[in-house]
């Protein structure tokens, strides 16, 4: 199953420190094992641009779509067997633990 | 339904379900088959006389009903042929392998039902639907919830089991160590909500249903023991919790022959198998000293003491708190009790909770402040969660008084 994770930050961080992970080897594990698809770390949100189009007009707003203090910093895709090889994935995770990550599911429209 | 089929029911309502999960994944067609085979048995059965495999004959029966529904919807022909191969009698079959199939498929309905992707109300209304059999009315009136409102819920959960790709598998190695904990917790809940004033005494024995299968299922995990240990030496009680007009009567006040002595037998001998110093452990021979003394006074109440101190140390709650002042005003005089009682009010936790109230009123009473005790049970009655409760507290105030 593939799943988008959307890599989050968080207001209140892991204050435990030790055996803090490594993203690199986060990502060249996941990578040599074929669960990471790809990736990629996002520009901060004061650089996103939200487009709408009502009744044929174009409508541009400068700042992402939700106004909140957790911001997407960055997106993994996944490829899993199921849900718990993701969570396995997503807890070794260095922003499992500075931040918050989603797991979502692709919608499955064979089913 | 007659107190036969009752039984066979619930023994073989969940094998039937897990396995069809497992065979066709489909959920609701799983449980819609198993219901209508116990339907059919409970038309069937009392004319013709009882099959000789009870429970084969309800797996043959929700089987092919599976297989005229899916023929129907023109699945795979896969499915089709891996149901027509189950064995009905697979459970009666010795040896063969056939017996641990079965078995995983139960082990594997309850993991899958406690994952702890979905929320935790979800968990328990999941599993009491799916395990237990139970209706959604009856889940939905305990939760207090409209039916439509609980078959939503029930939907988004399996919906969720679809679409997130959570496995229908019992976790292994440091998984299990990690998941164990949460299905135990769904139990306990599923207990705590039929052992509560206005709960379903139902729920309660569903709750030790299950934690006899696990015991059995998983021999190796010595908490499950410790938590059916837990279920049964509290359920001793069930008899024995109300006077004739329903209200809740404390442990002082009930009478103890009418504790069922089978119950405790079996809590205490499961109990010799179970970890004891865990929290269910702990908790269990907290309920082992109640059951095992004959009155109040004659209560060990340095073990118990002890017990509580061992809980607090693993996680301080202040009902745990609470308890442990309690506790220590029994084994070492209630002025122990009140200054352990003031330090874990100190946070303002318990506050107007109408349990430490009467705690305090208790032990004040013990003290010889009998007006002060009084007014404290007043205030508690005030506060209190139910009727049966406040009675109780009203009833106390009056006799402290008087």
């Amino acid at each position: 199953m593939k799943y988008l994770m959307f890599v989050c930050s968080d207001t209140q961080p892991d204050t435990d420190k030790t055996d803090w992970p490594d993203v690199d080897v986060w990502v060249a594990e996941n990578d040599a094992r074929g669960r990471r698809v790809r990736g990629a770390v996002l520009a901060p949100e004061t650089a996103a641009t939200t487009v709408r189009v009502r009744e044929g007009e174009l409508i541009l707003t400068d700042g992402p779509f939700a106004e909140t203090k957790e911001v997407i910093v960055g997106f993994d895709l996944l490829d899993c067997a199921d849900l718990d090889e993701a969570i396995e994935v997503a807890r070794t995770h260095p922003m499992a633990r500075a931040g918050r990550l989603e797991l979502r599911p692709f919608a499955d429209f064979e089913q | 339904m007659t107190a036969c089929l009752e039984e066979v029911a619930a023994d073989a309502y969940p094998r039937i379900v897990a396995t069809l999960i497992r065979v066709t994944g489909d959920w609701t067609l799983a449980e819609d088959c198993a219901q209508e085979a116990l339907a059919l048995a409970v038309q069937r059965w009392p004319g013709e006389g009882e099959p000789a495999n009870p429970g084969g004959w309800l797996m043959t029966v929700a089987r092919n009903r599976a297989i005229d529904t899916l023929r129907r919807a023109s699945v795979e022909r896969r499915k089709l042929a891996e149901l027509a191969a189950l064995t009905p009698d697979a459970d009666e079959t010795p040896g063969a392998g056939r017996e641990e199939e079965v078995v995983d498929d139960r082990l594997r309905l309850v993991f899958t039902c406690c994952h702890p992707a979905l929320a935790l109300e979800s968990r328990v209304a999941l599993t009491l639907r799916t395990v237990c059999g139970v209706p959604t009315a009856d889940i939905a009136r305990a939760f207090l919830v409209t039916e439509s409102a609980m078959t939503r819920r029930l939907t988004r959960a399996k919906t969720k089991i679809a679409d997130a790709g959570i496995p229908y598998r019992v976790p292994s190695g440091r998984a299990l160590g990690e998941r164990l904990p949460g299905v135990l917790a769904v139990l306990y809940l599923l207990f705590t909500q039929g052992y509560n004033a206005d709960g379903d005494p139902a729920f309660a024995e569903e709750a030790i249903r299950l934690a006899r299968l696990l015991r059995r299922l998983m021999p190796g995990q010595r908490e499950v023991p410790a938590l059916l240990a837990l279920f049964l030496l509290q359920h001793s009680r069930r008899d024995a919790r109300r006077d004739a007009d329903g209200g809740l009567l404390t442990l002082d006040r009930q009478d103890r022959s009418r504790w069922d002595r089978q119950a405790i037998a079996e809590g205490l001998a499961v109990l010799a198998e179970a970890e004891r110093d865990s929290p269910y452990g702990l908790q269990a021979r907290i309920a082992a000293c109640h059951a095992t003394a004959p009155s109040v006074s004659g209560t060990d109440w340095a073990e118990i003491a002890r017990c509580y101190d061992g809980l607090a140390a693993m996680r301080s709650t202040p009902v745990v708190e609470l308890n442990r002042a309690v506790a220590h005003g029994y084994a070492h005089g209630p002025e122990a009790g009140l200054a352990l009682l003031a330090r874990s009010r100190a946070g303002g936790a318990l506050d107007a909770h109408p349990l430490a109230l009467a705690a305090e009123a208790e032990l004040t009473a013990r003290s010889g402040d009998h007006q002060r005790a009084a007014a404290l049970f007043r205030q508690a009655a005030d506060v209190a969660h139910s009727e049966p409760e406040r009675r109780a507290l009203l009833d106390r105030a009056a006799e402290t008084s008087g």
